[in-house]
């Protein structure tokens, strides 16, 4: 959790992801789809999106809801653990069920899965807007402008973001969980798509075509919408596949620390904190959402890896 | 050279006096109030009234926020002049009435257990990362380099609460290997101090050494293309020194500074690795604190994390420009 972004590690390398370089041909694009990592990212993804779209529908499948109880399950006689071996699973319920309520693990997973990613994409989008917004105006306007935005941007990414997540959520009182997570995701981590974005209106300002498009007598808003926005696009596409899972992992460690998406709705951060104290008698009820979380975070950050090596290679791959 | 110093100092006190006025508003602007969750869940009407008239709460804002901010310089006294007076020394940070503690004094009580985590943890993905960067840069786009290069992005997506909870199953539970972490000091049983710190100095370093592997060997792969590395093997000298003198030493400048900014996330991390494995520092503290409500806990912690970052941060940069006399002429 907290994954330090790739961003910084970019700022580190002195190579900012897509390089302002040119657009990928499909060929650059075609040769990481025959990567086996890439094909199986993919395909994990489809299927964890596909769970969280059709959520109600998946679950009518599967016969259990998400807050059902199912009391058959569980052994009052153990203190509620899971009837039979593996943590109840069964025909009935494909990954078992929580102890105690004997709530569907599968069904959780399948509501969770609409959390986690509902939370993080608008987060990302909002990171992407307020960034992409901020950063070129401080690129372009330059002087005062740029000074007051550099300076926030600096304070903001001097924060230790984690423990000011925990102090925003845990001040604020109930209300909207889900839009305030996005809402304190986004706050904590557009400066550095700003930082980035910056750089590169900076230096796509001076070059030819912007300055042929200028001495052609194009407008301000002609120049930033049809000469400069295009030509980010790489650079935003990279920082926003790298962004989700941040964002995802993130939420899941606030849920997990109990200040993230609040009971009974679950959240797979959320599932695991309640696994916590069961870990030792039903492992299964931390792992299923554990390898769940994993593999989502790590099939988003293997395409955006693969993303970004083919724009800052300049479509050559 | 001073005068950058100087400089970077100035800035520095003014972050902090931003972070704090930051930190204020959170806390005594976006609580309903105050009183009531500094009372926590377990309070009667009685104690809230009590803890409004301490904190001087009808007071107007910047009042208020200068009684915090000089606490912090010169100590402060709640409830002034009643019968329930409250001294709290020089750095307070704030006054937990659940504790019954000074904020401060419970941090630096409990700051030893997180220190050893933190820097337990950071030798080991230090020396772990460089190592994997250096040899995937050497045996660049072998099975060796595609492997370590993939482990990397898993550490990096691994949930590191996650991580504790399966090490904590296999290792102590099932396999054995480990008894239940505790906390005990060095000198009274160096074999359970280290079987104790064994397991959270892992996880952080599994996630972090991530980094490190992976921009070392980019580092690593530009330098070895630099001219005299070639000068260095023409002079016949044998290749394992030139790796480590000529190739490792320019590639790890940008390690320092990676290293200065995870700062920002280690106490985070720490927090996490701590409640799992039910070690009693600050990051464990500051949880519970999250669970009772106890907002002047969790506003010293933050405080002190964020004090501890602007440190690090020009720890950093000064070693940096002591270390690399291009920065150092760029200073002058």
């Amino acid at each position: 959790m907290a994954v330090p972004s790739s961003a910084q590690l970019e700022e580190v390398d002195g190579q900012a992801p897509g390089g302002g370089s040119k657009p990928p041909g499909a060929s650059a694009l075609k040769t990481i789809l025959r990567k086996p990592s890439v094909i199986f990212s993919l395909a994990f993804l489809l299927i964890v999106t596909g769970m969280a779209v059709f959520a109600p529908w998946v679950t009518q499948l599967s016969g259990w809801g998400p807050l059902q109880f199912d009391e058959s399950a569980v052994d009052s006689s153990t203190g509620g653990l899971p009837l039979g071996p593996w943590g109840g699973i069964s025909a009935d319920h494909w990954f078992g069920v929580e102890p105690q309520n004997g709530r569907d693990i599968f069904a959780r997973i399948v509501y969770g899965a609409r959390v986690s990613m509902l939370i993080a994409i608008c987060a990302t989008a909002l990171t992407m807007l307020i960034g992409v917004t901020l950063g070129m105006l401080a690129g372009f306007a330059g002087g005062w402008v740029d000074a007051v935005i550099s300076r926030l941007m600096d304070f903001l990414m001097a924060f230790p973001a984690l423990i000011f997540m925990i102090a925003v959520l845990s001040a604020v009182p109930q209300g909207n969980r889900p839009l305030l997570l996005v809402l304190v995701l986004s706050l904590f981590s557009w400066p550095q798509t700003a930082r980035v974005v910056r750089g590169q209106a900076m230096s796509i300002t001076n070059r030819e075509f912007v300055e042929a498009a200028r001495a052609s007598g194009a407008g301000r808003m002609t120049l930033v919408f049809k000469e400069v926005l295009p030509n980010l696009s790489g650079t935003v596409i990279v920082m926003a596949t790298l962004a989700v899972p941040t964002f995802i992992a993130t939420e899941a460690g606030l849920s997990f620390l109990g200040v993230g998406v609040i009971p009974p709705t679950p959240s797979w951060g959320q599932m695991i904190a309640q696994a916590v104290p069961w870990y030792a008698s039903h492992p299964l009820f931390f792992a299923v959402p554990g390898i769940f979380l994993f593999l989502t975070v790590f099939s988003f950050t293997i395409l955006g890896d693969n993303l970004q090596k083919v724009w800052a290679s300049g479509g050559r791959s | 050279m001073i005068s950058y110093i100087l400089k970077r100092l100035l800035g520095a006190v003014v972050t902090m006096l931003a972070v704090i006025f930051f930190t204020f508003i959170i806390f005594f602007y976006l609580t309903p109030d105050p009183a009531a969750s500094i009372c926590g869940d377990a309070c009667t009407p009685d104690t809230i009234v009590q803890i409004r008239r301490q904190l001087g709460l009808e007071e107007p804002f910047f009042v208020q926020f200068w009684a915090f901010l000089s606490g912090i310089f010169v100590g402060r006294t709640y409830g002034e002049g009643t019968a329930a007076e409250i001294y709290c020394s020089a750095p307070c940070l704030g006054y937990s009435f659940q504790y019954r503690t000074d904020v401060f004094d419970g941090i630096v009580d409990r700051l030893p257990v997180t220190i050893t985590i933190a820097v337990g943890a950071a030798v080991l993905w230090i020396l772990s990362g460089v190592a994997a960067g250096v040899i995937s840069a050497v045996k660049q786009g072998t099975w060796w380099d595609r492997g370590a290069m993939m482990f990397a992005l898993a550490g990096v997506s691994l949930p590191n609460y996650f991580v504790a909870l399966v090490l904590q199953y296999l290792l102590v539970v099932q396999l054995q290997w480990l008894p239940f972490p505790a906390v005990v000091g060095f000198t009274d049983d160096p074999t359970r101090w280290f079987q104790t710190y064994i397991m959270p100095w892992t996880v952080l370093a599994l996630m972090y050494a991530s980094m490190y592997a992976r921009l070392t060997r980019t580092n690593m792969i530009d330098t070895l293309g630099e001219n005299f590395m070639r000068t260095a093997h023409a002079k016949g000298l044998r290749p394992a020194p030139i790796m480590l003198r000529h190739g490792l030493r320019p590639s790890l400048t940008p390690v320092v500074t990676l290293l200065g900014m995870d700062f920002a996330t280690l106490l985070g991390g720490a927090l996490i690795t701590e409640t799992v494995f039910g070690l009693n520092g600050v990051g464990r503290w500051a949880y519970n604190a999250i669970g009772t409500n106890d907002q002047p806990v969790i506003m010293g912690v933050t405080l002190l994390a964020a004090f501890a970052v602007i440190i690090a941060n020009i720890v950093v940069d000064l070693t940096y420009t002591a270390l690399d006399p291009r920065v150092r002429e760029s200073t002058k």
